[in-house]
């Protein structure tokens, strides 16, 4: 890119420069003796062209919205439309939730997030023992399509995009949402949305797997099968590195571990006899948005452009769209503090900027009062208007990619691209994802980086203000949401009455015919969707698949 | 005399998956000396009491970052009351609001550490804290 005698006369310049900073340091030495990112990648003073010295324009950025999309993934970003401001929520009942998202739309928010309780995501009704006490805790309880009719009230479902963290039983919420969407006459080519549907990072870090690795595999590629056939517009899965990096990871992990991940879905699909550019392009991402502002600007780059490559060379996918990696980003849940939790806002502000300036699709800001309580209303207007800040007051959106080409970014993310590798060929080498995630591989890497993490806080190499710097003694307490201990109770009562009413005859029988077909290698979408129809409750048809598939049993590691 | 090591049981009581504190603070204790014994997630407050009889642990520690501290968090007092195991030492940390502490320290929970605690200052509350048990 650099004529090779200017560079040899910068090289020159260089090291005389560097003389003189040498002496400087002499007198003033600087802040810390060696800079790192977080990942652990080494950091020079300046970066120039001398670091740029084999770097090919064409090759490794060319240009937006085309092979290998480093600079983004649309030819015009967001001069065409901003990322979707997709703001997660989701609490108590269906009736509270459906309120929340009614206000989050009237506030401007462009995108629906649904959060189900922990009883949903793990396939218990509300009524199940070991539900006791996490009804409607940390989203929202659904048990049959009637609460999902209640929580899409007034919700025009062709109109808006609904995203859905929901893995395990991620095809029977899907399957609600068609059947919810049948009634009332939308087409399913009208659906646009996404569905979480990760099992792999929920081994590796978020928890709420509840089948074995090979039965979770088959129920997301019948997903695949059957989105390619009926869904035109849904992304079948939300490959995340988000709960890898707030279980601990570092920036290069993230990526390496998610686009291992991807792979092994990738893998998956093609052995169930899919064509990759069938599927390929309904695959999604979802990455953190961490502190180390540079770093995960490159660390975005980085990974569509290692996707990219890894679609066009190793699936040998054909088809530009199969090769994009788009993505959701959230800002990082781990890195907010309790003390001093308005600081929050400001940590808050700069990670969403670095999402934005890495090209995310649609993002969520997280509240400021998270480390106590899921956020208030305030907390949470405060979020998505820092979004808006963003996307409408200070131009970072009106030009493309605005740090490419700067040589710290670019250097930035060629290492980051590189290390990323080596830890995809060394997963590749202990037998692909699912084999390095049963040996707890992925695990430990983890745990090791979460564990240097803690403590350099705990000797001061990393700062957080308000915790081990510039601390603030007697804190006034801010004002937190409350959740209603009554949810519990009216969710168990509506369930009663539900199980009286529905024809019980028909639930049975669809639920006699999932268990063969669940023994069969029959696509096992279609049957969800007759299931949920006679109001089959998740913990009833997730019962019947824990009886064909057995249940996962996490091995422990320390 | 020789001094026994401390035994700690960390446990994840309820649902959800946050095992990034409890892995940490485990890693801490073991590296201050103490035995560690961890559950995995997604343990009952039965099964926990369990564990921690037959492994004759002198602290639990607890993580729960669901929300259902309040259902779950006294229970696991309440059961070892009634094994006659209360001499335990029991701790809680994760996702707590503060004005629920008070609750739980009526329950037997001798603390509660939320986000933001250093593990130094745990390992310091377990041996001041702690009943050494014959």
């Amino acid at each position: 890119m650099f004529e090779k005698d200017k560079l040899e006369q910068l090289h020159k310049r260089k090291v005389a420069w560097g003389k003189t900073l040498e002496k400087t340091l002499g007198k003033n030495p600087e802040r810390k003796e060696q800079f790192f990112t977080d990942s652990k990648i080494l950091l020079d003073t300046i970066y120039t062209p001398l670091d740029l010295i084999n770097f090919d324009y064409e090759e490794k950025l060319g240009l937006p919205g085309e092979y290998p999309f480093t600079r983004g993934v649309q030819h015009n970003m967001y001069r065409g439309r901003l990322f979707t401001m997709r703001q997660y929520a989701g609490y108590g009942n269906a009736e509270e939730t459906n309120k929340r998202f009614h206000y989050l739309l009237e506030q401007g928010q462009t995108g629906l997030s649904v959060a189900f309780d922990l009883p949903t995501q793990l396939g218990y009704d509300s009524d199940h023992p070991l539900s006791r006490g996490e009804v409607g805790k940390v989203g929202v309880a659904i048990d049959s399509l009637q609460d999902m009719e209640i929580l899409f009230e007034g919700i025009p479902l062709d109109k808006v995009t609904t995203s859905m963290t929901i893995n395990s039983p991620a095809a029977i919420i899907l399957s609600m949402y068609l059947a919810l969407a049948e009634k009332r006459g939308i087409p399913f080519a009208k659906l646009s949305g996404t569905i979480q549907n990760d099992i792999l990072k929920e081994y590796v870090a978020r928890g709420t797997y509840i089948f074995p690795p090979e039965p979770s595999m088959r129920l997301i590629t019948d997903i695949f099968s059957f989105s390619g056939k009926h869904l035109p517009s849904w992304n079948t899965i939300s490959i995340s590195g988000y709960h890898i990096r707030e279980a601990g990871s570092t920036a290069v992990q993230e990526i390496a571990f998610t686009l291992a991940n991807g792979i092994a879905y990738v893998d998956a699909a093609i052995k169930a006899g899919l064509d990759v550019d069938q599927f390929a392009p309904r695959l999604s991402f979802f990455f953190n948005a961490h502190l180390n502002f540079f770093e995960e600007i490159a660390k975005f780059r980085a990974a569509r452009r290692v996707w990219a490559r890894i679609m066009k060379e190793r699936f040998g996918a054909a088809n530009p769209r199969s090769m994009m990696l788009r993505f959701h980003t959230q800002t990082a849940g781990c890195t907010l503090t309790a003390q001093q939790p308005l600081v929050n806002i400001i940590r808050v502000a700069f990670q969403a900027l670095s999402a934005c300036l890495g090209g995310t699709q649609s993002l969520h800001t997280n509240s400021y009062d998270e480390a106590f309580s899921l956020p208030s209303e305030h907390a949470v207007s405060i979020a998505l208007r820092t979004q808006q800040v963003l996307g409408y007051e200070i131009g970072v959106t009106d030009t493309v990619d605005p740090l490419g080409g700067a040589y710290f970014i670019e250097y930035l993310t060629d290492k980051i691209e590189e290390e990323v590798m080596n830890y995809i060929i060394r997963i590749d080498e202990l037998g692909g994802a699912v084999k390095a995630i049963e040996e707890g591989f992925m695990q430990q890497e983890i745990h090791q980086s979460a564990y240097e993490y803690q403590k350099e806080i705990e000797n001061g190499k990393r700062v957080v203000i308000g915790l081990n710097k510039f601390v603030t003694k007697d804190e006034e307490p801010i004002k937190l949401a409350k959740s209603s201990p009554a949810v519990e109770e009216y969710q168990k009562e509506k369930l009663k009455k539900l199980r009286q009413e529905r024809n019980n005859e028909k639930v049975t029988a669809v639920l006699n015919h999932l268990y063969n077909a669940a023994q069969s290698s029959e696509n096992l979408v279609p049957i969800f969707i007759e299931a949920v129809k006679a109001y089959a409750t998740v913990g009833e048809i997730c019962n019947v698949l824990r009886d064909v598939f057995g249940e996962y049993r996490q091995q422990v590691l320390l | 005399m020789i001094d026994k090591k401390i035994r700690v049981l960390a446990a994840k009581v309820g649902l959800d998956g946050h095992d990034r504190g409890i892995k940490v603070i485990a890693q801490a204790l073991k590296d201050a000396g103490m035995e560690v014994i961890y559950t995995g997630i997604r343990q009952t407050p039965e099964q926990i009491v369990e564990i921690a009889i037959q492994e004759d642990v002198d602290v639990i520690g607890i993580s729960i970052l669901s929300g259902a501290h309040l259902q779950l968090l006294p229970r696991v007092t309440e059961l070892l009351r009634k094994e006659e195991a209360d001499d335990i030492l029991v701790v809680a940390g994760g996702v707590i609001p503060q004005e629920d502490f008070a609750f739980l320290k009526e329950c037997g929970i001798k603390e509660v550490f939320t986000s933001g605690t250093l593990t130094g200052d745990l390992i310091k509350f377990i041996k001041e804290n702690i009943i050494k048990r014959e």
